[in-house]
């Protein structure tokens, strides 16, 4: 059994390991402390200079990253909190994202900005955020998130492999969980890049959930109290590439298509699912797709009025009985 | 650059009782934060300030009502400096009724009176500019209390040169405790602050004493003249953090942490002045205690309840 940030610490091992044109930086990154979710321990140790330690400055880290990789080289580097990446948003948009098409030929950069997300530790309004949705539509820039189920060294080649930079982005909560592990009544499998979980044996479910790596955990507690409790069968998707949005396989059939986003409402991930999905299943779809978002609102400190805001397993079976009924 | 004496063993000036008993309400209040998040009872995270208590403090009587201060993460001491209400900070970080911005801030985002803190490192230099700017004129300062390692955000040097340019009455202190969470200065600080405020123009003291009475008595014409004139100046404290960047994760060897709390203030100021030291020092513990006790007895807080 690994736990998630064990599984990608051990990613990036391999992968520093594999390529020596890969870098990290990062706001105390290197050993012993290994990062503020330990994340990048025993690396600095392993691989020298390759590994650094920066000043608080999220913009320049992000832009001396770009130029790594501009030079030839890649470069990971880590944002403490994802709230702080708006810190490095010019350089990221304006720079790295534009820097592969904005001199009228292709230039790779391979960059991965990896972002840790989300809220339910009670640290407060600046330090809980799920930032996706301000990236989402940006020329060159792809978005990905860890989920419990993909391989986090396999998303790593594949971000690199795309020559643009990507946003990776990791749930704080879904650190501690075990990766490949659901619940005992689900099952998962990869459907190429989406991980599928579903009731073993059942036939066509009632509802079919789409959600992103940090929520996974929440979606099937709802799942479970939905089939358990109201009898209601679901299935879910879970993509690692956020955006562009990825083809979703199997939906042609679902009765209904919810969204599950711990963004907050407004301008969201969710409704950039729903876009892509609408020209694909307008005419079977029997109801408007359902988007579940966190509350318009600022990430309360106090774990009573976080919990109010946040996407919960109790608001997500709500939502889809609601829809259902 | 004005240097102040190296610090004396014993302080040369006797602190009155309202200091000492500022230090030691700093001190309790976040010992018990500590030990409340050992019980399981506080969420999310705290910064404390052990050992620095005596800038804040020191800084208090320097200080207006109509003075705007800005904090950040490590802000207990700051807030119980400028206003010694422990229930309403306690009832914040707890999320309790009472709470001083509805337990929506948490420790590190409060906004009280004139007092106002952030969990982003820098973002509050430019603000604090902006403000210094509308008090300019009036004999009002804003004071902003920054790490040494916040001097690695580029908002920090765009609101200096702001701040020099249109004369602003803004106070930067600075608490170099050597380190930033886990990074010492030398690897993440090229240069020095001292030469950063020259570049930009803007006056700089140095303060290595730890005596409340000498440090305050080198600051008072300089505080003076941010006011006056109105012009910026940073002050940075050569200061030690005693604890953990944040709880449990102090990675530092342990002769280090052991020089940081050689410099500490409380054990100075119980030899020096025992009997009155030890009656202080319980009266604020036990202060805290029935603090802690009374606030976490409250129901949980509503936002726009607060006090
Ligand atoms: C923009 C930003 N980047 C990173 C952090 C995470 N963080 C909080 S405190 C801190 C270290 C700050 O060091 P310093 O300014 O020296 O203050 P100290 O903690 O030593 O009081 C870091 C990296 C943050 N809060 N904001
Ligand atoms: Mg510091």
């Amino acid at each position: 059994m690994t736990r998630v940030s064990e599984h990608l610490n051990q990613a990036l091992h391999d992968l520093m390991e594999s390529d020596p044109s890969v870098h990290l930086l990062g706001e105390d990154v290197s050993d012993p402390y290994g990062g503020a979710f330990k994340v990048t321990r025993g690396l600095s140790g392993r691989f020298g200079s390759r590994v650094r330690s920066t000043p608080l400055s999220e913009g320049a880290i992000a832009g001396v990253g770009a130029g790594l990789a501009l030079a030839g080289d890649k470069a990971i580097v880590e944002i403490m909190f994802a709230d702080f990446v708006a810190l490095a948003f010019d350089q990221i948009t304006n720079f790295a994202a534009k820097s592969t098409s904005m001199y009228g030929r292709p230039v790779p950069v391979p960059l991965v900005v990896r972002c840790p997300t989300g809220g339910n530790r009670g640290y407060g309004p600046t330090h809980s955020q799920n930032p996706q949705k301000h990236f989402i539509g940006v020329p060159g820039l792809s978005l990905f998130e860890m989920t419990p189920f993909h391989d986090a060294g396999e998303l790593f080649s594949r971000m690199f492999g795309l020559g643009r930079p990507c946003l990776f982005f990791e749930d704080k909560v879904l650190y501690t969980r075990q990766m490949y592990r659901t619940d005992d009544l689900f099952r998962f499998e990869l459907v190429d890049d989406v991980a599928r979980v579903y009731l073993d044996g059942a036939g066509r479910p009632d509802c079919t959930l789409v959600t992103h790596g940090g929520l996974v955990h929440r979606t099937l507690d709802a799942m479970r109290a939905l089939l358990l409790e109201d009898d209601l069968i679901c299935e879910l998707l879970v993509p690692a590439q956020l955006y562009p949005v990825p083809h979703l396989p199997g939906l042609e059939d679902a009765p209904h298509v919810c969204v599950v986003d711990d963004g907050t409402e407004g301008g969201t991930w969710a409704a950039e699912v729903a876009t892509a999905l609408y020209p694909r299943l307008w005419g079977r779809l029997r109801r408007p797709i359902t988007l579940i978002n966190s509350a318009d609102g600022v990430i309360p400190a106090a774990p009573h009025l976080e919990r109010e805001v946040l996407v919960q397993a109790d608001s997500i079976r709500a939502a889809v009985r609601e829809a259902l009924s | 650059m004005i240097v102040t004496a190296a610090p004396p063993r014993s302080p040369r000036h006797a602190l009155n009782d309202g200091d000492l008993r500022s230090l030691l309400l700093i001190r309790h209040f976040e010992r018990a934060l500590l030990r409340l998040f050992e019980q399981g009872v506080l969420s999310g995270t705290t910064h404390t300030c052990l050992g620095q208590e005596y800038i804040p403090v020191t800084l208090s009587a320097l200080l207006r009502d109509d003075d705007f201060v800005f904090s950040n993460h490590r802000g207990h001491g700051h807030f119980l400096a400028r206003h010694p209400d422990p229930h309403g900070l306690l009832a914040e970080i707890m999320g309790r009724e009472g709470a001083l911005c509805g337990g929506v801030g948490g420790s590190q985002h409060i906004y009280h009176r004139r007092f106002l803190s952030t969990g982003v490192q820098g973002e509050s230099l430019p603000v604090a500019t902006g403000v210094a700017l509308k008090l300019a004129g009036t004999g009002a300062l804003a004071c902003a209390y920054i790490g040494d390692g916040t001097w690695g955000e580029g908002a920090v040097y765009e609101a200096l040169n702001m701040a020099s340019l249109w004369r602003v009455p803004l106070l930067v202190v600075v608490e170099h405790n050597g380190i930033a969470q886990s990074t010492p200065t030398s690897a993440q600080m090229a240069g020095t602050i001292a030469a950063r405020a020259a570049a930009f123009g803007v006056r700089h003291h140095h303060v290595t004493s730890t005596d409340v009475g000498e440090i305050r008595d080198a600051l008072a014409p300089l505080v003076d003249a941010v006011r006056a004139e109105p012009s910026p100046l940073v002050v940075e404290f050569a200061t030690h953090r005693l604890g953990p960047h944040s709880k449990g994760d102090d990675t530092r060897p342990p002769e280090e942490i052991r020089r940081a709390q050689e410099s500490d203030w409380y054990d100075r100021h119980a030899e020096t002045d025992p009997e009155r030291f030890a009656r202080l020092d319980r009266e604020q513990r036990e202060l805290v205690e029935r603090v802690v006790a009374e606030v976490s007895a409250r129901p949980l807080s509503r936002p726009g309840g607060a006090a």
